[in-house]
């Protein structure tokens, strides 16, 4: 590993942490916009074209406002909370493949922040470790209501991780049987999505798993803590949840890693279920330069279809109750997933190795 | 999977909802301040102290309104007019007449209780100060100038529209005085130069025959 190569590192990291920032920015607006169209209304459009930097403005604004300490707060832990609810959020995008690899004179160049061969693993411990931060900052809040939101954090998000790693586990075992043996490797998961069934339908995993995709979809709702789940922050409820007794720049930091928490999820689930960056380049037939940048192009569109999803279903979801929350995740989503497990494991050893009485 | 036809029903509606407001064929709110929505005809505003057509002052300072009013917001002192020059048609003339538009309630009871048809009610609304002390009107800022105008508290504010000031309310357009026929639409209102010279509302049977094809 010389100079070049150390460099190289260090801009795709960049590259995935700006392209992160960049899309949060539009994500925030994003929403805003989109349930506002949904509810008849205009929405943000004050702040640059069609209100553009709206996020921009709010970022501002809390970044000068007063970062109250209630009294009781458990300081340590009240000040590491932020932090630990933004850099895994973070964390969880640099396994994402964001484009095609290129080659630049004889080096490769992959656009991911880090290719893990046990990414997915570290993308399961990754989103477990975000919860650590609801938890601790509702309870260093010294105050009822975010510790309240911090307990539901806490029940939430185990019961609907296995949900979601169980589906995942489908997806692995689907992959394995695409290529030389399995892999947990996202870069290698896209790449096992390329080309065709039948000459016209994509080899995405979500057409032969498209129950994983429905579980995996539900479970990354409830992972992000997002309506129709959002029993965390239940605003009518708990005021603000686990954030409520932060101000300024630490409320800030909760808010951009909820919707980097979004963003991150979406593009897991694009690059797992919708093939990530595959898609047509027509290489030789345009510009070199678009196909160079249509990979990406792909990559993003997947993403904010997913993420489209996420915000249409917070416009017409009215919030779960806790008992239903929970009912779903254990009683339906986990059984689910379990035997649609069993179901595409028998389908894939018939396929490999045949009727076992044939 | 009753729940899923449900779970698709809502995103249905959501759906729907959001291709016609992206095509404008659909949107609740408007840009507020660039454009403003007509108001119902007998929206209670800002109050104004009416003249007659003479220039005299309505207001007799009889503090019925001060009476009436169900938040405590009126103050009115009476005095006696100069017999040689006076400045209402009556004994007396309200020389003090203040509102606290922090604790009005705007609902029009001043209006009703005033015998001389002095306060009545315009279509203004915005009446944001900077200060509490601002939100008192006054004799000042209340009494019509003897053309018939308003005065305004900030006539250079580019949200004032001084024709909201000129727009009479319900009151003065109310033409049947409890209810009897006989007076639909007769004019029961005593001449002034301002807000309150407004045409009657029509009569029922004219809005009833107006309504009829619709109806049919």
């Amino acid at each position: 590993m010389d100079w070049a190569d150390f460099g190289i590192v260090v801009l795709r990291v960049v590259l995935a942490f700006v392209l992160l920032l960049g899309a949060t920015i539009i994500n925030v607006w994003a929403e805003r916009k989109i349930l506002a169209d949904m509810q008849s209304r205009i929405g943000p459009n004050r702040a640059g074209p069609w209100g553009i930097l709206q996020t921009v403005a709010d970022g501002l604004k809390l970044f000068f406002k007063e970062s109250i300490v209630p009294r009781k707060a458990e300081l340590a832990t009240y000040f590491l909370a932020p932090f630990l609810s933004v850099i895994p959020a973070f964390l969880i995008f640099m396994m994402v493949p964001f484009g095609a690899p290129f080659m630049i004179g004889d080096r490769e160049v992959i656009l991911q922040g880090a290719d893990l061969n046990i990414g997915i693993l570290f993308i399961l411990a990754m989103s477990s470790m975000a919860v650590y931060s609801v938890v601790l900052a509702g309870w260093s809040s010294g105050s009822k209501y975010p510790l309240l939101g911090g307990v539901r954090a806490t029940a939430q998000a185990i019961s609907y991780e296995a949900a979601m790693g169980l589906a995942m586990v489908a997806v692995v075992m689907f992959t394995a049987t695409q290529g030389d043996g399995g892999t947990l490797s996202l870069a290698e998961i896209v790449n096992r999505q390329q080309g065709t069934w039948a000459g016209f339908i994509p080899r995405w995993n979500v057409f032969p798993e498209i129950v994983a995709f429905v579980i995996f979809m539900i479970a990354i709702v409830a992972e992000t803590n997002r309506a129709p789940f959002d029993l965390v922050e239940a605003e009518q409820e708990l005021v603000g949840g686990f954030h409520t007794e932060y101000s300024g720049m630490r409320f800030a930091m909760f808010f951009l890693a909820e919707y980097v928490n979004i963003f991150s999820m979406s593009a897991i689930a694009a690059t797992l279920f919708l093939g990530g960056w595959t898609g047509p380049t027509w290489e030789g037939q345009i510009p070199g330069w678009i196909s160079a940048v249509l990979p990406t192009v792909w990559f993003l569109v997947k993403t904010y279809f997913i993420i489209f999803i996420f915000f249409w279903l917070r416009a017409t979801l009215p919030r779960l109750r806790y008992d239903q929350l929970m009912s779903i995740g254990w009683k339906r989503l986990i059984p689910a997933a379990l035997a649609w497990i069993v179901v595409s494991a028998v389908a894939i050893g018939v396929r490999q190795f045949g009727l076992p009485w044939s | 999977m009753g729940v899923i036809t449900e779970l698709l029903k809502g995103l249905r509606v959501t759906g729907a909802t959001m291709l016609r407001t992206i095509t404008g064929r659909e949107m609740v709110t408007t840009e507020y301040p660039k454009e403003m929505r007509p108001k119902p005809q007998r929206f209670h505003g800002r109050h104004v102290l009416n003249r007659y057509p003479d220039g005299m002052e309505k207001c007799i300072g009889c503090e019925l309104c001060a009476g009436a009013c169900p938040a405590a917001c009126i103050y009115v002192r009476g005095a006696d007019n100069d017999p040689d020059h006076p400045t209402s048609p009556g004994e007396r003339w309200g020389y003090v007449y203040e509102i606290n538009m922090l604790r009005c309630i705007f609902c029009g009871l001043c209006v009703e209780a005033c015998p001389t048809e002095a306060i009545t009610m315009t279509h203004l609304f915005e009446m944001s100060t900077t200060n509490r002390q601002d939100a008192i009107y006054t004799r000042g800022e209340l009494l019509m100038h003897p053309d018939g105008t308003v005065p305004h508290m900030f006539p250079d504010d580019p949200l004032a529209d001084l024709e909201e000031l000129k727009t009479a309310d319900g009151w003065v357009r109310a033409t049947a005085p409890a209810g009897d026929p006989a007076y639909q639409g007769v004019k029961m209102w005593q001449g002034t130069p301002g807000p309150a010279s407004w045409d009657p509302e029509p009569t029922q049977d004219e809005i009833d025959a107006r309504s009829e094809p619709s109806d049919g």
